[in-house]
């Protein structure tokens, strides 16, 4: 009996991997997410990051493909670098705002052509540290990176120990800090906070107690209205600089962020597509809805519709005729 | 090295006169090994320090392994949409899971929240009663009020299509492992390990194979939920009764036939357990899978940590233990009826029962669909968030610091880091690293056997050589903190429940809701509580434990044979001589098992804390991810397993000696 159970069972073995490849090749990366257009409804999947200026972003975006176009929105968490993988395999239709990645650029828009770019957001961004202003009126030189060290000892946590503390937000983010502080031969510690909401949390804190801190920031952003910071001038950027990451001695670049799309969203995405190739605001347009989100705690669907009662000339421009 | 072995046999039935001999031997073997490690150490400390002096782990031991795991990590991007194995192989898994979880979730969005509300009660007042399908109602309707309808439903058809795939994946094992000895060797121990593994550590190999996705979660899920279901399959078949299975035998059946009228009948309650088990799991999985794509309620909760929104995160983490609670109730007390092998004399049992439950069902989804009231309505929803925020800030203005006299949270968070935390790691960091591999080995070989010793130190040197040393030990620092904090409460509170049988029923349904929600959800109040950072996660990892250790000390406590806290207490013990003599001396295999749990539920939330800013080896999956680094990522990943190997090995007492070891933390 023993035999015939296991011919049995190698047979239905068999029989489901036949099943499996009977009908061929099957390519995972052109796959929708299960839930996309689900009982007939047109589904736009957008990726959202984590920092605010992105949700308003996608918020308003979503707002208006829901409210003028019809389309249902899917919005997917996902960081950075795997959001492109995901928006190359369709699980993703549109990266609203991406701070930059050469790499993954070459891969998928130059040699897979799997992703299309869409154009800017009309937005401008800058990384950098900055200290309090409240810290840099008082002590005019820190603004300079090369008397940094000078003042390491009054920016001290729990976490740096022995060493200044240079406060990082998320992992996720584009970051050098830790070749730069290395590099620069700098006396910090770079300490992640974990999250964006974290680090700003603790700005806030230090704020309130008019304490010192040097942190990685980035501009635009709404913070910057609550808590007025001072840029610390590292080296300057030039083209080219940061081509090998661990050998890194120099700033930030000012980049002009930009929309990426999944290329068959961007060719057959139809009135959606065409909405989001159009999609291009201000900065100050940003800042007033992340503001919103972030300072006023309104949900992102309300924020949205407020700035978008206000500002109907920018977005009817957008519609597709 | 002296202990304080107790005088009296741990086992009740155990003959006194064996006692004495027995437990100085156990000594004496115990000093043995000491003796012997002393000798290995002294030969071989000072030729290693000679050759690496420092205390760190030596860099010429290490292996680099970003540059290969980076390689394959771009061949597999770059070959996802033309090597065959994808194309023939992966792709239609991973298709297989798309198609199924697409199906699932569109027949749940066809039956219609009613549909569904309906089908889920009729289902749990099928298998468990109308009490449990009243909160199945309950429960499912605060889902919706929540504003959590469709997550619900996504999460939900992840975790069908996760669980069936797992229980038919473990059962296999199971069989093949019940009916074959030789199997069972190989398969145990790897099942073993897998249950002490942190769900954490399953993430980041589906994610470099699958992409971030919906499979990619399915298969952590399956991965990570099937075993429980295979161990239970395997002790069910191999525990049934030889009296039955010799009638049986005698009556002339097949080997098929003893399978499916005696074997697998007898195996019914490790059955349900298993399935009780795996759903549990799988819940637990599927929410952290967020992190590579789950969608769902878990990723609800992952948005809502990103951005440190305490209230959105609460209103996607009470359905999550809502469906927990459903989830665990309504299969245990499907087990519990089945065990109880109650006749069901009523007019509904069997086939009739459930097609009205299935008439039901279909009934209610179309008179939903007539009413056009498909979608779960708008206007029934509760906003949670607000509220919760503004209390959350309330507390963050005054609880969170200069309160006084007592400090605030965030102050009790800050003390903890700088006075416990720090110096623990600092302490383990600055040891030599020899010394913490001549630890490790003590203790692990004083517990157990020579293997496990083995085990425990190749696991940690293992550490080393992957270069993630002093993460690890930052790690560990942060677990010992964690499980010294709750082996203290966990003990304590054991101790009074044991005692008070008031107390005991007061705690039982707080306990029972505890250990049946996911790890994820802890992080919410911790964060709301203590900021960010390493104490929050601790924190976390605390109230993750507890309970299970509370549980089986109790237990532990109160199996204590009776005879001899007679015997003591007509010695005219006092009840605190009774529990410091008798009581905790006999339970030490219960306080020993405690604190391996301990050990284990720790480390699984503390990696998981990386993303409250707990750092260290759990940061470096969360970068992974977040970065699609995916060679620093598996590192991390693959340490964590090592840890978690060393932790399990050197609290594990090995059951050949259980009862005799007598050496603990």
């Amino acid at each position: 009996m023993r035999v015939s159970t296991r011919a049995v069972s190698t047979m239905t073995a068999v029989g489901a991997l036949l099943a499996l490849s009977g009908c061929g090749a099957a390519d995972m990366t052109k796959q929708a997410s299960p839930y996309a257009n689900a009982a007939g409804a047109k589904t736009v999947t957008l990726s959202v990051q984590s920092w605010v200026g992105a949700q308003a972003d996608v918020s308003v975006a979503e707002y208006l493909l829901k409210h003028e176009l019809g389309y249902r929105v899917d919005r997917v968490q996902i960081d950075e670098v795997p959001a492109w993988d995901a928006l190359s395999q369709g699980r993703v239709d549109a990266i609203m705002e991406d701070w930059g990645h050469p790499e993954q650029e070459q891969r998928y828009v130059k040699d897979k052509k799997t992703i299309t770019a869409g154009g800017g957001v009309g937005v401008t961004g800058h990384i950098g540290w900055y200290v309090p202003t409240y810290f840099a009126k008082k002590h005019p030189d820190i603004t300079n990176w090369k008397n940094l060290d000078k003042y390491a000892k009054q920016f001290r946590t729990a976490e740096s120990g022995g060493q200044g503390q240079l406060m990082d937000g998320s992992p996720s983010y584009v970051t050098n800090d830790k070749a730069l502080v290395k590099n620069l031969d700098l006396d910090y510690k770079v300490v992640f906070a974990g999250s964006e909401a974290a680090q700003i949390t603790q700005i806030k804190q230090f704020a309130k107690a008019k304490k010192p801190f040097l942190t990685y920031w980035y501009k635009p952003q709404w913070l910057f209205d609550k808590v007025p910071m001072t840029e610390v001038k590292l080296p300057e950027y030039k083209e080219g600089c940061d081509a090998d990451p661990k050998k890194i001695k120099c700033g930030y670049p000012h980049t002009p962020l930009q929309k990426y799309f999944n290329s068959n969203f961007a060719k057959h995405g139809g009135k959606a597509a065409a909405f989001l190739k159009n999609f291009k605001w201000s900065q100050a347009d940003q800042n007033e809805v992340a503001l919103d989100i972030a300072d006023k705690k309104m949900s992102p669907e309300d924020a949205a519709k407020k700035w978008v009662e206000g500002h109907k000339s920018t977005w009817q421009a957008w519609l597709p005729k | 090295m002296s202990t304080t072995a107790p005088a009296t046999t741990p086992r009740p039935l155990g003959a006194d006169t064996k006692t004495g001999p027995v437990q100085a031997l156990l000594r004496r073997r115990g000093l043995a090994k000491l003796l012997l490690l002393a000798v290995v150490a002294a030969v071989l400390v000072p030729l290693v320090h000679a050759q690496w002096p420092s205390t760190l782990w030596p860099s010429d031991l290490t292996v680099d392994l970003s540059g290969p795991l980076g390689k394959a990590s771009d061949w597999i991007i770059d070959n996802r949409d033309s090597h065959w194995l994808f194309l023939y192989f992966l792709g239609h898994l991973s298709n297989a899971v798309v198609i199924s979880v697409r199906a699932v979730y569109l027949v749940l969005l066809a039956l219609g929240w009613a549909g569904v509300v309906a089908g889920a009660a009729l289902i749990a007042w099928r298998v468990a009663g109308v009490r449990l399908a009243a909160l199945t109602v309950a429960s499912f309707g605060l889902c919706g009020l929540l504003g959590m309808w469709v997550p619900t439903m996504q999460t939900l058809a992840l975790m069908v299509v996760a669980v069936v795939a797992a229980v038919v994946l473990g059962m296999l094992m199971g069989l093949a492992a019940g009916l074959s000895d030789r199997v069972f060797r190989i398969l145990r121990p790897v099942l073993d390990t897998m249950q002490v593994l942190p769900a954490f550590s399953y993430l980041l190999p589906v994610a470099l194979i699958f992409g971030v996705g919906v499979p990619a979660a399915v298969f952590a899920t399956v991965i990570y939920a099937a075993p429980p279901m295979a161990r239970l399959t395997a002790l069910g078949l191999r525990g049934a009764d030889a009296g039955v299975m010799e009638a049986v035998t005698s009556l002339g059946t097949t080997a098929r036939q003893r399978l499916f009228s005696a074997r697998l009948p007898l195996a019914r309650k490790e059955l349900l357990l298993g399935l009780n088990q795996t759903i549990m799991m799988a819940l637990s999985m599927a929410v952290i899978a967020s992190m590579i794509g789950g969608a769902g309620l878990g990723d609800r909760v992952y948005q809502a940590l990103g951005t440190v929104d305490v209230g959105a995160a609460l209103a996607a983490g009470i359905p999550i233990v809502l469906l927990a609670v459903v989830l665990d109730r309504v299969t245990g007390a499907a087990g519990e009826r089945l065990g109880a092998n109650a006749e069901d004399t009523s007019v509904l049992r069997g086939w009739r029962g459930w097609s009205l439950a299935g008439l039901g069902t279909v009934v209610v989804a179309l008179a939903v669909r007539f009413a056009g009231l498909l979608d779960w309505p708008a206007s029934w929803t509760v906003d949670i968030v607000e509220p919760v925020n503004t209390a959350k800030e309330w507390m963050v203005d005054h609880l969170y610091t200069g309160v006084p006299v007592v400090g605030g949270t965030a102050d009790w968070a800050a003390h903890f880091t700088t006075w416990v935390l720090n110096p623990v790691r600092d302490g383990l960091q600055g040891l030599p690293w020899w010394s913490v591999l001549l630890v490790v080995a003590a203790l692990a070989w004083l517990i157990g056997t020579w293997q496990t010793a083995l085990t425990a130190v190749l696991a940690m040197a293992g550490i080393g050589v992957l270069g993630v040393w002093d993460k690890s030990l930052d790690t560990l620092a942060q677990v010992l903190a964690a499980v010294a904090v709750t082996v203290v409460l966990g003990f304590a509170i054991g101790i009074a429940t044991a005692r008070s049988a008031r107390l005991e029923r007061l705690l039982r349904p707080v306990l029972d809701i505890f250990q049946t929600m996911p790890q994820f959800v802890y992080l919410i109040p911790v964060v709301a509580l203590f900021g960010i950072g390493r104490a929050p996660a601790v924190a976390a990892a605390v109230v993750y434990a507890l309970p299970a250790v509370i549980r089986i000390t109790t237990q532990g406590l109160r199996q204590v044979d009776a005879g001899a806290m007679e015997a003591s207490s007509s010695l005219g013990a006092t009840s605190w001589q009774q529990l410091r003599q008798v009581q905790l001396p006999l339970a030490r295999p219960a306080l020993l098992l405690a604190l391996n749990q301990a050990v284990v539920l720790v480390l699984a939330v503390v990696v998981i804390g990386a993303l409250v800013g707990g750092g260290a080896l759990g940061y470096d999956v969360v970068f992974g991810i977040a970065q699609g680094d995916l060679a620093t990522g598996m590192v991390g990943g693959v340490a964590i397993v090592c840890l978690g190997l060393v932790l399990d090995r050197v609290t594990q007492p090995t059951a050949r000696r259980e009862s005799g070891s007598t050496k603990g933390a």
